[in-house]
């Protein structure tokens, strides 16, 4: 019974200080895989695949405008999302990409979109395509739209479903991500309606995920989370993923942008 | 026809640092595909780095290597110019090879 | 003997000779399922512990898929590094030789099954002296 109580004691003495050194290494195991990452891979697939000619008008997306003008890449997905006027609409990177494969290749929505979401062995387009745009954004700080009305809307959108708790364990996003100090395991959880702790997250996706050998898109990140919640998948480039993700980015903006990252 | 390397050179005071990012599944043999399959193992054997020619450092690989490994090595009395040649062999005995000069 | 034939057995006495002189890969060695078996067969008994062996690596990995672990020889007349993983199902993940030209350092990304041992063993002037650092692996976050 004293050997119990003493090891109970030992074991609450100081859990604080277990868990910084915990989040310390963690830290170092982070910085280590981002320097050896075969991300890069991704990036140079994805640019090979942007000039590539495609669709019924075979045509490359080259000519695409991702904000900043037909074809301009720096800074573009710095900027996302953003107001369209030629959609009329909050687009984020994969969004912008899908209207550019339909309207500039002449592709169906239903083409294009068969497999966003790739695999090990074979990346998608989207991942790609994301891989080699980030990375032409890195070290440019993290500006999403905000003046237009529809990106306003779409921010505030995006914070009440960030807030909206709801399936059937009446989760919310903020039900992991909204208190500090939280964790699944040994993974904190970034609190992602406060800025500090969003501006990192938002510099570092899209990212080449080392659990599962795939690099992953925002597009993927949201549905995966919505799908984690027990919640249903939403629809890739919905208005609902749009409004989440300039959410994020706006709690997030003002960050230089350091990706594509890597994860574990 | 294998996916090329990637290799980035960094000629420093002391050594020249290689990193060389590599194209491969390395399989164990023992992951299952979504559709429950198991992947036949799959991985570098061998690999080898040659400077100007001349082999300078060799290596043994298992299964245990992560996918698309990504090696670094520090070599002596390299400068700009030399040509750096590194090349693989897999355990179903297909190939590859890079060769880059030091930048 | 006429130019065709000539040509053509240049050419094929071209592809047998040896494509490359890799060190040829130790099978007994990687197929050993301990770490104790594998030294075996790469022929090391008894290394000794060195200070002089550095090995860089995460105490904690959030994914044992990946991970770095960096390694440096301070032992004069360093030839070969073998890393080891102690608790793999096949322990010995990779070993490297060096010439006089390479420095005897390595960095390479490795699976770590489960948490274990990362053993380094450096081969030098016909001696061999080992190292290690512990990695403890965790599964992440929601385990997606």
């Amino acid at each position: 019974m004293k050997r119990l109580a003493a090891l109970l004691a030992a074991l609450l003495v100081a859990p604080g200080a277990l868990a910084q050194d915990a989040k310390k290494e963690i830290e170092k195991y982070q910085r280590m895989i981002n320097d050896s990452s075969p991300a890069e891979l991704f990036e140079l697939e994805g640019e090979s695949l942007w000039k590539k000619p495609q669709g019924p008008r075979n045509v490359s997306l080259e000519r695409c405008d991702l904000g900043m003008g037909p074809g301009v890449l720096k800074g573009a997905y710095a900027h996302l999302p953003r107001y369209f006027q030629d959609a009329d609409r909050v687009m984020d990177l994969e969004t912008r990409l899908l209207h550019c494969m339909t309207t500039l290749q002449g592709r169906t929505r239903e083409e294009a979109t068969k497999r966003v979401f790739g695999n090990e062995d074979k990346p998608s387009e989207m991942e790609l395509l994301s891989a080699y745009i980030a990375a032409q954004s890195r070290g440019v700080p993290m500006q999403p739209g905000g003046a237009h009305p529809k990106e306003i809307a779409a921010y505030e959108l995006g914070r009440k479903l960030f807030f909206y708790r709801a399936g059937p364990w009446d989760f919310s996003c903020a039900s992991c991500h909204g208190e500090q100090g939280k964790r699944i395991r040994m993974q904190e959880l970034p609190v992602l309606s406060d800025p500090a702790s969003a501006r990192p997250v938002v510099a570092t996706w899209p990212a080449y995920r080392v659990s599962n050998s795939q690099f992953k898109t925002m597009q993927w990140r949201i549905n995966d989370c919505y799908r984690q919640m027990r919640m249903p998948e939403p629809n890739f480039a919905s208005e609902l993923t749009n409004a989440v993700n300039m959410f994020l980015t706006t709690t997030g903006k003002g960050e230089p942008y350091r990706g594509p990252g890597t994860k574990r | 026809m294998a996916d090329p390397m990637k290799i980035r050179t960094t000629v420093g005071a002391e050594f020249t640092e290689v990193r060389v990012l590599m194209v491969h599944p390395m399989e164990t043999g023992q992951r299952k595909d979504s559709s429950g399959n198991l992947v036949p193992i799959h991985f570098i054997q061998e690999m080898s780095v040659k400077l100007n020619g001349r082999s300078v450092l060799e290596g043994q690989i298992s299964q245990a290597v992560s996918r698309n490994p990504v090696f670094s090595f520090r070599l002596k009395g390299a400068k700009a110019g030399d040509k750096l040649e590194i090349a693989w062999l897999d355990n179903r005995g297909e190939r590859n090879r890079s060769e880059t000069a030091i930048a | 003997m006429n130019p065709f034939r000539r040509r053509t057995l240049a050419a094929i006495a071209l592809l047998l000779l040896p494509l490359r002189a890799l060190a040829a890969w130790n099978k007994e060695a990687f197929q050993a399922k301990s770490a104790a078996d594998a030294l075996k067969s790469l022929g090391v008994s008894a290394p000794a512990e060195s200070q002089d062996i550095l090995i860089e690596a995460p105490q904690i990995a959030e994914n044992g898929a990946v991970v770095p672990v960096e390694i440096t020889s301070n032992i004069p007349g360093t030839r070969s590094i073998a890393v080891v993983v102690e608790k793999n199902p096949f322990p010995l993940v990779a070993k490297f030789d060096f010439s006089e030209s390479a420095v005897p350092f390595v960095k390479v990304n490795v699976k770590v099954g489960e948490s274990s041992f990362v053993r380094a063993i450096a081969e030098a002037g016909g001696k061999h002296y080992t190292a290690a650092r512990e990695v403890k692996v965790t599964i992440g976050g929601c385990g997606g």
